[in-house]
């Protein structure tokens, strides 16, 4: 078990932190009642149908978790005095858009990963803040990271969230904030949660002397500025235009052709490469760029707080700014910004409208992950049940609340 | 939410299921030299292509009928003809003469999946659309679920996407289902011509052939004889006629064609029944072994005599009191005793009786789930061959769950509810303590269920003993059996002691 980071036997060896490796340690302690055979350490890309059921299954049980925390979130949902009818009330309507989400089905069920139950391990999360457990929230965060790193995307929406809300525990009347009321407990306990969960899963490497293998396994930062498949982020449209201005430039004798490199961007290949024409992105610029841009969010959530809601709002940007920015950003990313962005858009009108599009586009974007002929009508009709589905209940739901509004001639403002 | 909107989502979770579904292995996979119905089906794109139209019901060097022989009538050859062509625009091995025997690919499967798919899109989805959409009495919110409850019946999605065994069930059941809209909606001339081509598409449509005789005779003799009611009676035979002699067209040039054809649609020498099927002739063969000690005459007799005395009375109240209600009533008993007594039944035969009762959904929510479950699990050595057996756990799981939750069933148990109102009373006039019909009703419908969870489990868990190699199969057909039987008493009850065509019965809301 300890050297599980060391052997690179195979193209899928373990890059998740080592909460996850301890997780699929305990499935495999469950698998040997299925197959035997699946454990074998030299048996690459072996399947059979108990195997996939095995898999199946386990996804679909520790999907249990994601239920679980959709309910939670669901309790956090002003229930409006709108439509009495069950499939109209904003929990209603959550709870299918989250559960049925068409990119988490795609990817768990069909494609096979776990993210339901880490997803779900986030908006439990979420939903401890909005319910005032901070601690807990915080707790369940540090644990998430630690199972998988890519929440490192959100992680400055949490740290500030809580430093500045939960630390210091009053404001002035205008909202801005008052220094006096900083208290150290609140911070010292904090930091003590996120050190333990680190030490309980790193602590094991650290005192193997493993801990630069594990961090070279979790960053691979040779894997090149772009995914096999293309995120649809800002780096794509960079190497789109570098790709154009390089044909322009050889057509207009501009460049010299043996200056270029014969690798090809779209060759599907993981690997690292130069920019012919426009600069060459490191990891650094790319990091600069995601800092920049989740700055503005970052100041509001700090010097505007607007509980929980505004923290929700500040995760969902910072998703969405490291999807766009990020190094080796996979397409899957995107959930990540569409599932708490669910969670607003039965809020508010300008929200679900927003949500619309990100959700629309967003799943869209996830079609290559299905490239089989079978898999072809799966993914159009469930992206048509879900695309009608949300855009019809939303509509309705908030044609319903601007009449009522407009009738009562009340001004509209946020139930937050 | 829109009505159109919540509708569509409808057809798209129904179409979602049934394409996961033929995402499974069929029947035949891999099974030489006769692999399976996929392969008749293919068989018969490959004939009905190559071979002129004199020779497709005949046995020669090309076609040989024991490799598959072309069973059904002509709609079906020439909707395999169809498929035939774009067959060859996509790929011409699949239906090369002689040599695409067998032929099974990844391609191929996702080619005969797709058939099945549209043809179900373009004939059934939209016939129980529409009959949803014109049902009366019930709320929109009620008419939507009703149609989900439909699309997720598990028994027609398990044989036209899981098994293969003579798919396009669907052509033929919207088919009729159009017919059944036409009529119950006084477009009696559409709605006979559609059940024309139900026949003219599976023979075994003729299981609903008396009910809608009986029927447009009803309504014929409603308008008098003498007047309108005669010119509607002329008026449907020329239809009929009609269109049977266009389907039939090639086939009435000479009489040894149409015998031919007819040998093919009605095989009397096959015996009272094949295979073990929920049948009183299959169950009465466990006790005593009718099949080997009666000769093949007096079986055809006694079959023809049982089933017409079963049906009879039904459709003699239809003539005297035609109503919509009491039509698609006297569809449901019509079909199961054909089904419990007729000749040489197979079991997917369950889905004509299936259908009708989807359509009688709404007004008897309880019972109706009943059978729906029932008839599928009669299926259950079918599905199990086929290795569906995950599948059809999951559909019938999420069919249960859709009826419980869109129509209350387990609420509506009362006896007003079970339409058994006027028939208890005309008991209670000669035994006054019969009151506890509904709870009798609860007890059994108890007991069904956990047989038939008890009986799955045990098939798919245990061996059978080494003396008794069928016997989980026998059990499963005898059960069933028993089922159907009270249900055919139940519907015959119900039609025979309606009043006034249902007119003065409770809303249902």
């Amino acid at each position: 078990m300890p050297s599980h980071p060391h052997i690179a036997t195979s193209e899928w060896t373990l890059d998740y932190p080592p909460f996850f490796a301890w997780f699929e340690y305990i499935l495999s302690h469950v698998a040997k009642y299925f197959d035997q055979e699946m454990l074998n350490v030299h048996n690459l890309n072996y399947s059979s149908s108990r195997t996939l059921l095995f898999q199946r299954f386990s996804v679909i049980f520790m999907d249990v978790l994601f239920v679980y925390a959709v309910r939670e979130c669901c309790k956090c949902i002003d229930g409006k005095k709108v439509g009495k009818e069950l499939t109209e009330k904003p929990k209603f309507i959550l709870s299918v858009l989250l559960l049925w989400n068409f990119g988490l089905l795609i990817v768990d069920h069909i494609h096979f990963q776990y993210n339901g139950f880490l997803f779900g391990l986030m908006l439990l999360s979420i939903a401890r803040l909005f319910q005032k457990r901070h601690m807990e929230g915080a707790f369940l965060f540090a644990v998430l990271l630690h199972f998988k790193h890519i929440y490192l995307y959100v992680a400055p929406a949490y740290g500030v969230y809580l430093l500045r809300s939960y630390c210091f525990t009053a404001n002035k009347p205008d909202g801005s904030i008052r220094w006096k009321s900083f208290s150290f407990v609140r911070l010292i306990s904090l930091g003590l949660v996120v050190f333990l969960v680190s030490a309980l899963s790193l602590g094991p490497f650290l005192a193997l002397n493993q801990l630069p293998q594990v961090f070279s396994r979790l960053f691979p930062f040779k894997r090149g500025l772009c995914h096999a498949y293309w995120a649809p982020n800002f780096w794509a449209l960079y190497n789109a235009l570098d790709k154009v201005l390089s044909v322009i430039g050889l057509k207009l004798k501009f460049l010299d052709p043996n200056n270029i490199p014969k690798a090809s961007m779209t060759s599907g290949l993981v690997q690292q490469f130069q920019h012919t024409v426009l600069p060459s992105v490191t990891p650094l610029a790319t990091l600069i760029c995601t800092l920049i841009a989740i700055l503005p969010s970052i100041f509001c959530l700090w010097f505007k707080p607007q509980g929980p809601r505004g923290f929700l709002r500040c995760l969902t940007l910072c998703a969405l700014s490291s999807f766009m920015f990020g190094w080796h950003v996979h397409e899957k990313a995107i959930l990540l910004a569409i599932l708490p962005m669910s969670l607003l858009s039965v809020g508010k009108a300008g929200d679900a409208s927003i949500f619309l599009i990100l959700t629309t586009t967003g799943h869209y974007s996830l079609f290559p992950l299905l490239f089989t002929a079978p898999g072809l009508p799966i993914k159009i009709l469930l992206m048509l049940l879900f695309t009608i589905y949300s855009i019809s209940s939303l509509k309705t739901l908030f044609r319903r609340s601007f009449t009522l509004v407009a009738q009562a001639g009340v001004q509209w403002h946020d139930l937050s | 939410m829109e009505k159109w909107h919540l509708m569509a989502i409808v057809v798209l979770i129904g179409l979602t299921v049934r394409w996961t579904v033929s995402l499974n292995s069929y029947s035949g996979a891999g099974k030489p030299p006769m692999f399976g119905d996929y392969e008749a089906q293919r068989h018969w794109q490959e004939i009905t292509f190559n071979l002129p139209v004199k020779q497709w019901y005949f046995n020669s060097s090309d076609n040989n009928l024991q490799y598959w022989g072309l069973d059904y009538p002509p709609l079906t050859a020439y909707h395999s003809l169809l498929c035939a062509y774009v067959a060859k625009f996509i790929n011409p091995d699949w239906i090369a003469l002689h040599t695409s025997r067998g032929y099974e690919s990844q391609a191929h499967k996702l080619f005969m999946r797709t058939t099945v798919l549209i043809a179900d899109l373009l004939i059934y989805i939209p016939a129980v659309v529409l009959y949803c959409c014109c049902l009366k009495e019930i709320s929109t919110k009620k008419k939507i679920a009703n149609a989900l409850c439909i699309l997720l019946y598990p028994g027609l999605i398990l044989i036209d996407y899981g098994h293969f065994q003579n798919i396009y069930n669907s052509v033929s059941l919207g088919f009729a289902l159009w017919g059944v809209l036409g009529v119950s909606c006084d477009c009696d001339l559409l709605g006979s011509l559609a059940f024309c081509l139900a026949i003219n598409y599976k023979q075994m449509e003729l299981y609903h052939a008396l009910p809608f005789f009986c029927f447009l005779l009803g309504k014929c003799f409603k308008k008098g004889l003498r007047g309108k009611g005669f010119v509607l009676l002329v008026k449907l035979a020329c239809i009929v006629v009609a269109s049977f002699v266009l389907c039939w067209l090639p086939f009435f040039t000479e009489r040894e064609q149409t015998l031919q054809v007819l040998r093919r649609l009605f095989p009397v020498d096959r015996g009272l029944f094949e295979d073990k099927v929920a049948n009183i002739w299959c169950s009465f063969n466990v006790f005593l072994k009718i099949k080997d000690i009666l000769p093949r005459h007096i079986q055809l007799i006694m079959s023809f005599c049982f089933t017409f005395l079963s049906l009879l009375p039904a459709c003699i109240k239809l003539i005297l009191q035609p109503s919509s209600k009491g039509f698609k009533f006297t569809l449901v008993s019509c079909a199961l005793s054909f089904f419990l007594f007729s000749f040489q039944v197979h079991e997917k035969s369950i889905l004509l009786v299936s259908l009708p009762v989807c359509l009688v959904l709404s007004e008897i929510p309880f019972m109706s789930t009943w059978f729906l479950l029932v008839s599928t699990f009669s299926m259950l050595p079918l599905l199990l061959k086929d290795e569906l057996l995950m599948p059809s756990v999951v559909t019938t799981m999420a069919f249960f769950i859709a009826c419980v939750t869109s129509f209350s069933i387990f609420e509506k148990t009362s006896e007003e509810e079970l339409q058994l109102k006027s028939f208890s009373i005309s008991v209670r006039k000669y035994l006054p303590c019969f009151t506890f019909l509904s709870r009798i009703i609860q007890y059994l419908f108890l007991i069904s269920v956990i047989t038939m969870v008890l009986l799955t489990l045990m098939t798919v868990t245990l061996d059978p003993p080494q003396k008794l190699p069928d016997l989980f199969s026998v059990l499963v057909c005898f059960v069933s059996c028993l089922n159907f039987l009270f249900f055919l008493v139940y519907f015959n009850i119900i039609i025979m002691w309606d009043s006034k065509g249902g007119r003065n019965q409770k809303k249902i809301s």
